[in-house]
């Protein structure tokens, strides 16, 4: 795999916040700041070369797969899918509306390209970990990338499942934990402080990196080297911002965790200029 | 469409809000009260309680089966823990910790599912809590109700409290029109009759009685006359009301935001086909997920209308 072009890929990471911005704004309602804490990882995957993905063929079972347990954050996986070609704009424009495929969560029965349909928290992992054991008893070398947030690890079920990745030694998924510091409630202090992942993780036998992950060096260079583990399941710790990327014009709504809701038509525009 | 609107009611609170709001004002005359929350107790209104009396109010995280279980042994222990979560994520995820911790042993809890059914929109359908009913009238002990408007969320509010034992009380999320007055009358499985006629009766339940009452008043425009029950109280079900209807006006449509699949049709249905046979049609989610929408839109899509209820209403009449 040839080296990522990292101005190239920040570059996209900035379209599509900009995209999530205004199909979240045009539908009324959603997640646009869980969207985009996750933006800098999702990018990597899908044009850094790491997620071997296959438009023709999205059910391709060769393919890598990547899952997004933290559902509400869809915005930033169409956004992704619509600048990988997968859609155009106006489509994932219909976002929400009655009848459009782009639901308020990832529904896998209406795309191709979703891997899971998620949105009660805490499930994606175990779809992960059966991916992952079929794709080694097919003997694809295939790789399952899981994304969920640092208030869905509050579900038992996330914690079956590390057991269970650990016990099948599946160095062919890696969890990714969205680490932005905030839940529906508050803070993730506030509400179930679950902090520090790497331990826990290294404590049920995975491989762990605690990154930055609104910075692309750090999200290319941690996919990288996980690559290179073989014998165990592997975790990214990505520490991130919710909202970043527009956060100064998130904090003069005094809100900083601004969850599940659009930016008003107002806002949006002075988002959008922040990110021209 | 709005609901309500061509019977002239109009709109009021959402039941979740009535709900929270209930809560709030009972804290105090009932000091065994605490709320067990998920991390949506900003969705499900738990937090107005939890404001008024911080040190009553447990947050366990994104954890319902935990949540569900740290309930039942608050309730052993003499407390009376209010439970709450978008019904789906309450009736669905902790389904096995509401059975063990909850329902066998009699614990008293008392569980709110806001979020109910398909009015919630945009969400979609891992959002929506539509067999939650199925679920909790299948549990031995677990009683079960929808109400209607806010006036009769607030009474429930009540009555779940001063009830000794499980429920598992529905709430919505959009705001709905007010069927009753401030002096709404509820009593655990006691129907409310809004309506007299002779020629059907419709029983609904939840926000499906605001468009009950749009039908009715739709077809007596056509000279048809139409009893319309609220069956507030799935479980333990009005039995009697049941049996008077049938008896009464020969014919029953069943009106829900729910599955066929064990909701309050297939609770009628059985009691109707026990006691008093009489043709009877249905309107409701049928067998079918939902998808994101607007509100009102979703109903119309799903079938959930005024017309459909009228429409009903004729079917069962020609038969
Ligand atoms: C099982 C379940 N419980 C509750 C919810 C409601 N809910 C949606 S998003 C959210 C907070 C998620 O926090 P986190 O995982 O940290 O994601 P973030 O939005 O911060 O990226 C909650 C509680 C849900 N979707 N599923
Ligand atoms: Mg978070």
């Amino acid at each position: 795999m040839s080296t990522p072009d990292l101005a190239k890929l920040e570059a996209t990471a900035k379209e599509i916040r900009r995209k999530i911005i205004k199909i979240t704004t045009e539908a009324g309602s959603g997640h646009p700041s869980s969207s985009m804490s996750a933006t800098e990882v999702v990018t990597a995957l899908y044009f850094g070369g790491f997620l071997r993905h296959n438009k023709s063929n999205p059910r391709d079972p060769k393919r890598d797969r990547f899952i997004l347990s933290k559902g509400h954050a869809v915005p930033v996986l169409y956004s992704a899918l619509c600048e990988a070609g997968y859609f155009t704009f106006d489509q994932i424009m219909t976002l929400r509306k009655l009848g459009s495929p782009f639901e308020g969560h990832p529904n896998m029965a209406k795309l191709d390209c979703i891997e899971a349909s998620t949105g009660s928290l805490g499930q994606g992992l175990s779809l992960g970990v059966g991916h992952a054991l079929a794709c080694r008893l097919d003997g694809y070398d295939a790789h399952t990338y899981v994304m969920s947030g640092d208030g869905e690890m509050g579900e038992g079920q996330m914690w079956e499942a590390i057991a269970s990745a650990s016990k099948y030694k599946l160095s062919n998924l890696t969890l990714i934990i969205d680490q932005n510091g905030y839940q529906q409630t508050g803070s993730h202090a506030e509400v179930l402080d679950l902090r520090p992942f790497d331990s826990k993780l290294k404590a049920f036998g995975w491989e762990t990196l605690v990154i930055n992950g609104n910075v692309m060096s750090e999200v290319v260079d941690a996919l990288g080297k996980l690559k290179s583990i073989k014998d165990r399941p592997t975790c990214i710790v990505s520490q991130t911002k919710k909202g970043f990327g527009i956060l100064p014009v998130l904090e003069t709504t005094g809100d900083v965790n601004y969850h599940g809701k659009p930016l008003s038509k107002e806002l949006a525009e002075k988002a959008l200029a922040y990110l021209a | 469409m709005n609901i309500g609107e061509i019977s002239g009611l109009k709109l009021g609170k959402a039941t979740r809000d009535a709900f929270g709001m209930a809560l709030k004002e009972l804290g105090g005359e009932f000091p065994a009260v605490v709320t067990v929350d998920g991390d949506v107790g900003n969705s499900t209104r738990t937090e107005w309680f939890a404001k008024a009396f911080p040190d009553r109010a447990f947050n366990v995280g994104i954890a319902e089966s935990n949540m569900v279980g740290v309930a039942g042994g608050l309730a052993a222990a003499g407390k009376i823990p209010v439970v709450s979560s978008f019904a789906c994520f309450l009736i669905c995820n902790a389904f096995d910790q509401i059975r063990m911790s909850v329902a066998y042993p009699k614990m008293n809890v008392k569980m709110v599912g806001s979020h109910a059914g398909i009015s919630i929109g945009e969400d979609g359908a891992s959002q929506m809590g539509i067999e939650d009913v199925a679920l909790s009238t299948a549990l031995p002990h677990v009683v079960t109700i929808v109400p209607a408007d806010a006036n009769s969320a607030r009474k429930a509010t009540r009555a779940m409290l001063e009830h000794n034992g499980p429920v598992y009380l529905r709430c919505g999320r959009i705001e709905v029109p007010e069927v009753y007055g401030a002096d709404a009358p509820f009593t655990i499985g006691k129907a409310n009759t809004l309506n007299d006629g002779k020629d059907a009766t419709i029983i609904a339940n939840g926000l499906m009685v605001g468009i009950a009452l749009d039908a009715a008043a739709l077809l007596a425009k056509e000279g048809i006359t139409v009893r319309v029950l609220d069956m507030h109280t799935v479980k333990p079900v009005d039995e009697e009301a049941i049996v008077a209807a049938a008896k009464e006006t020969g014919r029953i449509v069943v009106a829900e935001e729910h599955l066929m699949a064990g909701g309050l049709g297939s609770v009628v249905a059985s009691v109707v086909a026990r006691t008093t046979p009489v043709p009877m049609e249905y309107v409701n989610v049928g067998d079918t997920y939902g998808e994101s929408g607007d509100p009102m839109g979703l109903l119309e899509k799903y079938g959930l209308t005024a017309e459909a209820i009228v429409g009903a209403v004729k079917k069962v009449r020609s038969r």
